[in-house]
């Protein structure tokens, strides 16, 4: 294989890695916020079932997580889905471990406000809707940034993880093509891929905090 | 005309009382000075007139209106909570350390309850903040964040965004407390401005030299349960009760 057609066929694997890895932050992101929510409610049963899927989702491999959100429609309830759901499976699942990793991040955030400003808030009469939206939130996403950075670049490798469910991104191609031609360059190739695509992530949470760290 | 009435306050900490019957009037253009020893429920009664805490039993009535009584089982009572959101308004409280916010400007922290709360427009916001920023001597920090300024320009600006929602009455949890020596004169200025302006406040303090200055009433708390209140010259100079005057001894030198 020519190397131009090996780029361009890992190219295409990237723009995969990078439809995953968006995807999953647009969902993971505001679910994260849903689950930490849940995670902190006054209702015991709410908080505890909310806990537990914390756990099964940070102590069982993302892998095995894809596999059962792929496989699990048609094995459990013999719904026939289609190979198009593999992405979609992939983003589920993706999204799934992702807002449960974000929840224990925004939570711990959360907690970590001094209650004087919940109280300020308070005596000037905002309710608690405003507190939270205007106060208390703006400085919870400044304090665990450096947390979600750390998420956000191991995101970009664990894209290819969905090679597990034959999702076409760039890992699954590197390696069926490495495997087809006997050949190392795939793999050198998508690891510069990765490593740019990091760097443009890296770059981009950087220019975030820069913008966030206008107070102390 | 009474801004404040506190009747017969009870407040528990588990099985700790903290407030044994604490009972308080303020009248419009009052200033009244609340001293006591650490521990003796000072704060925990401004929290329970602003709404910090909840009280156990008692009244707290604002402008005779009725933000807590006592109901049938003894227990505390809250008005509705349309009621209580219209009588909370009445109310202003500044903090030992000041609890701006971190991530508003100065003139932010002024007007954002303006616009968020009150729904005012942003230039009648703004023109409300500046002039309240003007008169705190803080007319060029507008723009600055609280980490840049020094305690007392943060404790002047916390005032300022208290002032802005026009309270009837003001309360101070030791103003004065975090801030360096050197600092704590002009935050007295500026409340001794406010008490010439016939601003109804109620400030803890330890600086007793302002109390006497400032204050038309002192109340000494001791362990949950006003011992001794009067004028400040009778208070402070001519206590009767032997806590008073071993707690006003502890200032002497
Ligand atoms: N949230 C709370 N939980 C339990 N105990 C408290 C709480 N707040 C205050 N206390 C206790 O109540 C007592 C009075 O406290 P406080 O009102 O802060 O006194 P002061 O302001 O006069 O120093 C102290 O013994 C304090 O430990
Ligand atoms: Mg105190």
């Amino acid at each position: 294989m020519a190397f131009s057609l090996l780029v361009v066929k890992l190219a295409e694997g990237l723009l995969v890695a990078i439809a995953i890895f968006a995807l999953t932050l647009l969902f993971s992101l505001p679910l994260g916020l849903l689950v930490a929510f849940g995670r902190m409610s006054k209702n015991f049963l709410l908080r505890n079932i909310v806990k537990f899927y914390i756990s099964i989702m940070r102590g069982t491999p993302l892998v095995l997580q894809l596999m059962v959100v792929y496989f699990g429609p048609y094995y459990l309830f013999r719904i026939p889905l289609g190979y198009s759901y593999r992405f979609v499976a992939t983003i589920i699942g993706f999204s799934l471990n992702y807002a449960a990793y974000f929840a224990e991040i925004y939570r711990g955030g959360i907690l970590s406000m001094p209650a004087g400003q919940y109280e300020a808030a308070q005596v000037l009469g905002y309710n608690k809707t405003q507190t939270f939206v205007r106060i208390i939130f703006p400085q919870v996403v400044r304090r665990i940034l450096p947390a979600v950075t750390n998420e956000v670049i191991t995101l970009v490798k664990d894209t290819s993880l969905a090679f597990a469910i034959s999702v076409g991104e760039m890992f699954t191609t590197a390696k069926a093509i490495a495997a087809a031609q006997s050949n190392m360059l795939p793999f050198i190739v998508a690891g510069v891929f990765y490593y740019l695509f990091n760097s443009v992530v890296a770059f981009a949470t950087e220019a975030v905090e820069k913008r966030l760290s206008y107070y102390q | 005309m009474k801004i404040l009435e506190i009747k017969n306050l009870r407040k528990s900490f588990d099985s700790l009382e903290v407030l044994s019957g604490v009972s308080l009037e303020v009248n419009e253009g009052q200033v009244v000075a609340v001293i006591g020893p650490s521990g003796s429920g000072k704060s925990t009664l401004l929290r329970c007139a602003t709404f910090l805490e909840t009280i156990d039993s008692g009244e707290l009535i604002y402008l005779g209106e009725k933000a807590a009584t006592t109901g049938p089982e003894g227990k505390a009572v809250y008005a509705h909570p349309a009621d209580l959101r219209r009588i909370r308004h009445y109310v202003g409280l500044v903090f030992q350390n000041f609890n701006l916010f971190p991530h508003f400007s100065v003139i932010k922290n002024v007007t954002d309850a303006l616009i968020t709360v009150q729904k005012k427009d942003r230039e009648e916001a703004l023109a409300i903040g500046r002039e309240l920023l003007a008169k705190m001597g803080l007319s060029d920090k507008e723009n600055a964040y609280p980490y840049q300024l020094s305690g007392g320009q943060q404790q002047r600006v916390s005032i300022a965004r208290a002032l802005a929602l026009k309270p009837k009455i003001l309360f101070f949890d030791e103003p004065t407390s975090a801030l360096d020596p050197e600092l704590t004169g002009e935050i007295l200025k500026v409340i001794r401005q406010l008490a010439e302006e016939k601003m109804t406040m109620v400030i803890v303090t330890h600086e007793m030299g302002f109390a006497r200055d400032v204050a038309d009433h002192v109340i000494f708390l001791n362990e949950g349960v006003i011992v001794e209140e009067g004028p400040p010259a009778a208070v402070l100079d001519n206590p009767q009760n032997e806590r008073t005057k071993a707690f006003l001894n502890r200032f002497e030198h």
